[in-house]
């Protein structure tokens, strides 16, 4: 990759005994979008801990914008990134409008510039009619869009977003891709952390998947569905009756495809093995869906289906 | 607006895009400085009441009411504690600032969280909210300062001075309570410093009867004080008996500023970047 905006190399973090970065390597390029995956604990916020200069690497190497993360270069490197962060730091004790106002004036801007900016963000952000609201009287869906306009406030080389949707409801999250898609068509590059497998394959131009401080895959979400499950997925349930679904997981074993039981239903991943259409008539007779395979397939199947807490 | 307002990146690719103002030390401080201000400008008229009255009242209901009953060969009990009230005002809102304020923000607020995502660092941070807590400090004693020149317990011209001397007490005791703040856990831990450190120092520092009233080695512990070198100095300016001890004064203030800022800096940044 030509002049990556990010590049790890090795990268790893070590908090006394445990190290919870393990030697990541991972470039991220001018206009794309790159998507950090992973179960609670993988590692995907010290990631974004590191680029964003708030915790030195314990080894390898990282170069943000061109430049070795290092305390000399810090100042430079932040004057280039935004940073929508995971969890709502939002000045309680300003308006909307003085939120960016103030903000903008930590990177240097000020004067008539920054007032047409600001205006400019409140409009992107659809919250021109909120300027002078308290932050505490704001919705979910407005607090993270404002958090994104702040981020947007020094035209960032860089858009680091960390769980930008987590919490939200359906129509607010989709007000929010609507915006992430237009920083993208902008050229934005963008480097995201997400929890829901959707908004990666809606958003991500390449995503790496990480679990237990390493990165355990690496692709185009397309790419990765092929790679690891095949176009598409059956899941048959048992409707409660142990000895049923002991019938079905054979009779979907049989199809020479991966099979795997979750709780009450087997699912049958129709990869290159399997011949789709005599599976989905010996299989007539039971509850099913037939779907296609998505993100959160793979990210399943890599990750397994173990509770991360 | 078009969606180009918003999205167009600087020209050339990888360069961060230049801000207008370099971001430096001073530039930065202020920042820090005037987004507090921003925020006090909500709350101005209650925090004036505490941040003024308390003193005030001291002043006129110990100086006066409690004065009449104490001799102290020619002085009124007012004209000595006047200086004392100055200092000591300066001290508790500096402390209280730099201490309830600036927890809040560094914890429940993560406004320092937000500040370090941007070009502004630890350093300016700590500088600007000591700074901030000085600017309190300087609002209580030109108050105390006003009232004690209205009620003619001013004796000499050097107390012109004493705004400027309000903030470095107040740099001081805000950069001091920095450094509690970046130790704290949660906000109880303010009671112990608040009963130990500050409340000792209030009366024992000279404020409400002259040192050399206590035994010897209690004098020794009193000028290891901030507060006994801070009404000392204010002491001074308001008497006119100033002489050039007030320059050790002066630097024992300005020593104890270096160390609790290098600390703070110190225990801020580990607290927040690791």
């Amino acid at each position: 990759m030509l002049h990556p905006i990010v590049e790890a190399v090795g990268l790893r973090k070590r908090y006394g005994e445990s190290e919870v970065v393990c030697g990541v390597d991972f470039a991220v390029g001018a206009r794309e979008c790159f998507g950090l995956l992973g179960p609670n604990g993988a590692g995907k916020t010290t990631t974004i801990r590191m680029i964003t200069c708030f915790s030195p690497p314990s080894g390898g190497t990282l170069r943000v914008l061109g430049l070795p993360v290092s305390a000399a270069n810090h100042r430079t490197i932040k004057a280039g990134l935004g940073l929508a962060p995971q969890e709502e730091n939002l000045d309680p004790d300003l308006s909307v409008e003085k939120n960016l106002l103030v903000y903008g004036s930590y990177f240097g801007l000020g004067g008539g510039e920054l007032r047409q900016r600001v205006a400019d963000l409140l409009t992107f952000a659809q919250l021109t009619d909120r300027a002078g609201s308290r932050i505490d009287t704001l919705s979910g869906g407005m607090k993270r869009r404002l958090i994104l306009a702040r981020a947007l406030i020094n035209r960032p080389a860089l858009l680091v977003l960390d769980e930008p949707t987590t919490g939200l409801d359906p129509q607010a999250r989709h007000l929010v891709w609507d915006r992430l898609r237009e920083l993208k068509r902008g050229g934005v590059a963008m480097l995201l952390t997400t929890h829901y497998m959707e908004e990666a394959a809606q958003l991500c131009d390449r995503l790496v998947i990480m679990d237990h401080g390493r990165i355990i895959a690496e692709g185009t979400p397309a790419a990765l569905i092929e790679r690891h499950v095949g176009r598409e997925v059956v899941e048959v349930f048992a409707g409660g009756d142990a000895d049923r679904r002991e019938r079905i997981r054979a009779l979907c074993a049989s199809f020479g495809g991966r099979v795997e039981s979750v709780g009450d239903a087997v699912v049958l991943y129709l990869d290159g093995a399997v011949d789709a259409g005599s599976a989905l008539a010996a299989l007539a007779g039971e509850e099913f869906v037939h779907r296609r395979a998505t993100l959160e397939d793979v990210f399943l199947t890599l990750t397994g289906r173990e509770l991360r807490e | 607006m078009g969606k180009d307002a918003v999205t167009t990146l600087g020209q050339g690719g990888m360069a961060p895009s230049p801000a207008r103002q370099r971001v430096g030390f001073l530039y930065g401080s202020l920042r820090v400085w005037r987004r507090n201000m921003e925020s006090w400008r909500k709350f101005y008229k209650s925090s004036l009441v505490g941040a003024l009255g308390e003193p005030i009242l001291s002043l006129l209901a110990i100086g006066y009411g409690l004065g009449k009953f104490v001799d102290l060969a020619g002085v009124s009990y007012a004209e000595f504690l006047a200086p004392g009230i100055l200092a000591s005002a300066a001290m508790n809102a500096a402390s209280f600032e730099a201490t309830y304020g600036s927890f809040t923000r560094m914890t429940e607020q993560k406004t320092y969280d937000a500040i370090l995502a941007t070009p502004i660092g630890i350093r300016e941070i700590v500088a600007g909210d000591a700074l901030w807590a000085a600017s309190k400090a300087t609002l209580s004693g030109t108050a105390v300062l006003l009232v004690a020149a209205a009620a003619g317990l001013v004796r000499s011209p050097w107390a012109a001075v004493l705004p400027a001397v309000a903030l470095l007490v107040g740099l001081v005791f805000g950069a001091m309570g920095l450094v509690v703040s970046s130790r704290a856990r949660a906000y109880d831990f303010f009671t112990y410093y608040f009963t130990l450190v500050i409340t000792v120092m209030y009366l024992f520092a000279g404020v409400f009867f002259p040192l050399a009233s206590l035994p010897g080695w209690a004098q020794a512990v009193a000028w290891a004080m901030p507060l006994t070198h801070a009404v000392a100095i204010v002491r001074a300016c308001i008497t006119g008996e100033i002489g050039p001890v007030a320059l050790v004064h002066l630097g024992v203030l300005l020593a104890v500023l270096v160390l609790a800022y290098a600390a703070a800096v110190r225990w801020v940044g580990r607290r927040l970047v690791a």
